[in-house]
């Protein structure tokens, strides 16, 4: 072969870049997008007792090509007081969820950002401590603290701060609670991040041209950060709204949150196309905010903050 | 100084008060190390006054402290006859202009010039108005709804100045304005912020580790090491008569010599590495026989192929490198006893030579007595 034709091959061949850059999109298009455009198919499909539990999309028989497709679960999903409900309350709680995250994790990530350089490693250990057992187990053992025989009934009623045990198990303040404590750490590490890059001779700028400390704050380093807090509320809430084990776990038998109705319908009803509609439009009610935290991180990369 | 020449020196007449500014035995230990060491100063009013010193020298703390970014462990700081030793910094009439220039990057030029007046709490059309003159000031107008990361480094720099002068501080504080700056803008960039200082009329202190842009700026200027001042002067002071050695080598360079001075009427001075006896004309303050230190400028020496004829203030010795530096020409002479003698040569002084000394030839060196500046020890 001559140099020109190996050349000319080389330039056919995908270069080590695209090779690296396609392997995150290839595993994600074999194992995401594959199994999604089932779950797209089986949504217009209806149920029946068969394996599997579903009538064909397309089907051939006497002869004839048969193409049938409902939309019936899909205004089923969109109309029935049980979904349109669920997901009512799953925005509800994501929405609370992230806000009290915020609330807990802003301040806690400033002061970490702000404390010695060499504190603040064993401060972020804190709070990736829990990632080194397993999420189940956790919320489990969330079940030991909460409930009325439970460490901090025990502890309130030992203290008699109360005369009878505060009910936080399997109600919303259980499920809100656990909520907040698995999610905290998915806000806290990128804003975090984000603190603790933040050039602090300009807090000095801010104080020198006359703004008191928290002023200082609230004009220089509240928005300033304000990227981060909406980068980082969506990383919480997103998946905060498809959340299914903590309020199976540790909710009431009311807190009906989407992924449990989702779970319901398709493992006790059997009925796979209600499921998948209900999985379908769910996430198209995600791909709003997905889209909106695209656009806040393009931003982000191309002012170069 | 070139600079003398673009803009009359403000020279220290009756009305400017002599002690506008006051630091007054001012000392900063950060753990056990002692940044600022008793030091005292005077600022004139409306004087541009600079700090000069290589990093670490406390310069920079020195600031901090006016500006009440670092709290002092002892002594004051005054200005225009207000303690402001215990006042936060959002309370100082200082404003200052920070070495990275510190401009809000979630706001406009606009909006980083009007920030200090916000936060006064000045009307909104006296915002308006103050920001576009100062914004005018450095010609900045043009660019008032850009963000700061759109600007070039000096676009950037006079945003920060006029943020700084917006408030009408009675002191501004300057770290390192040129260090920013690509070197070649750096001196258009030193007259330019010279000119718009002298024209506001604000009191003014430079902190800087570049003696040219100290000596390009400043009416006066303090050269610190190691915490303290040794010496204040008008640049031409501080080149010309330098009281210690440091002070002769950080700004421009010299031929040291150490020595004994001689207590009598001949005032000379016998150094190991010369074989003909300096003759001082000031032997300063000498009471007896003392060992000395005497600078002698480059520039101060003629080199000539013949004897200059004089009993003392020459040597001889042969071209040992020279640098052609545009300008001038630098000769490194290597004397009998080993010791290398740095001299500048002008084009001029070169050309009045019958030709220009080449490797290896044997010089004269000669220089007044004038020249010679006995150090304290």
């Amino acid at each position: 072969m001559t140099r020109r034709t190996v050349s000319r091959l080389r330039s056919w061949l995908p270069s080590g870049r695209t090779l690296v850059i396609a392997a995150p999109f290839l595993f994600l298009l074999i194992f995401f997008m594959v199994p999604f455009a089932a779950v797209v198919k089986i949504s217009f499909a209806d149920p029946q007792m068969s394996i599997p539990p579903y009538t064909p999309i397309v089907e051939l028989k006497d002869d004839s090509l048969r193409i049938s497709a409902t939309l019936a679960h899909y205004r089923t999903v969109l109309t029935d007081a049980l979904y349109v409900d669920s997901y009512l309350y799953s925005l509800e709680v994501a929405a609370l969820t992230t806000l009290i995250c915020l609330l807990i994790g802003y301040p806690a990530c400033y002061l970490i950002a702000r404390s010695d350089p060499s504190r603040r490693n064993l401060l972020l250990m804190a709070v990736m401590l829990p990632f080194w057992t397993s999420y189940l187990i956790r919320v489990y053992a969330w079940i030991g603290l909460l409930k009325n025989q439970g460490l901090i009934n025990k502890f309130l009623l030992w203290t008699h701060v109360t005369g009878e045990p505060i009910k936080l198990y399997h109600n919303n303040w259980g499920l809100l609670i656990g909520m907040v404590y698995n999610y905290l750490p998915y806000l806290m590490l990128p804003l975090y991040a984000h603190l603790v890059k933040m050039d602090l001779t300009l807090l000095e700028a801010a104080r020198n041209l006359g703004a008191r400390p928290w002023q200082a704050f609230f004009t220089i380093t509240l928005p300033m950060s304000a990227r981060a807090i909406v980068a980082s509320s969506l990383l919480v809430f997103i998946p905060a709204v498809g959340e299914y084990v903590i309020p199976e776990i540790l909710g009431g038998s009311n807190s009906l949150m989407i992924g449990r109705v989702m779970w319901d319908v398709f493992s006790v009803n059997n009925d796979w196309p209600s499921a998948s509609a209900a999985t379908c439009a769910l996430v198209l009610l995600l791909l709003l905010p997905m889209a909106l935290f695209q656009r806040v991180q393009r931003r982000e990369m191309t002012s170069g903050l | 100084m070139t600079f003398d020449a673009a803009r009359p020196q403000k020279s220290p007449s009756a009305d400017l008060q002599p002690d506008f500014v006051q630091i007054i035995d001012v000392t900063k230990k950060f753990g056990g190390a002692t940044a600022v060491d008793h030091v005292s100063l005077s600022i004139r009013r409306k004087e541009l006054f600079a700090l000069l010193g290589s990093s670490g020298c406390g310069k920079s703390t020195l600031l901090r402290l006016m500006a009440g970014l670092e709290a002092p462990d002892s002594g004051r700081i005054v200005v225009d006859g207000q303690d402001i030793t215990q006042l936060p910094p959002y309370q100082r009439p200082v404003n200052m202009m920070f070495q990275s220039y510190a401009l809000f990057p979630h706001m406009t030029v606009e909006d980083n010039a009007a920030y200090g007046l916000r936060r006064e709490g000045v009307g909104k059309a006296e915002i308006r108005e103050r920001v576009a003159a100062a914004l005018d000031l450095v010609q900045m107008a043009r660019y008032a709804r850009r963000k700061p990361h759109q600007l070039s480094g000096g676009q950037q720099q006079r945003v920060a100045l006029a943020r700084s002068l917006v408030k009408r501080p009675k002191l501004l504080l300057l770290d390192e304005p040129m260090s920013a700056l690509d070197k070649k803008i750096r001196q258009q960039t030193q007259f330019e912020l010279g000119n718009i200082l002298y024209e506001v009329g604000v009191t003014c202190v430079l902190v800087t580790h570049d003696q040219e842009e100290a000596m390009t700026m400043a009416d006066r200027l303090a050269v610190m090491n190691d915490g303290s001042i040794l010496q204040i002067g008008t640049p031409g002071e501080v080149y010309e008569s330098p009281t210690c050695r440091f002070a002769a080598e950080f700004i421009g360079s010299t031929n040291l010599f150490r020595g004994v001075l001689a207590a009598d009427e001949s005032r000379l001075f016998n150094c190991a590495d010369l074989e003909v006896p300096l003759q001082v004309h000031n032997p300063m303050n000498a009471r007896g026989r003392m060992e000395a230190q005497i600078s002698l400028r480059p520039e101060r020496i003629t080199l000539s192929f013949e004897p200059a004829g004089q009993e003392f203030n020459w040597a001889v010795g042969k071209v040992d490198q020279y640098a052609y530096m545009g300008s001038y020409t630098l000769y490194y002479i290597r004397l009998a006893s080993g010791r290398l003698m740095a001299v500048d040569m002008s084009r001029m002084a070169v050309r009045a030579m019958q030709r220009a000394p080449d490797y290896g030839d044997t010089v004269y060196l000669s220089w007044g007595s004038d020249t010679l500046v006995v150090l304290g020890s």
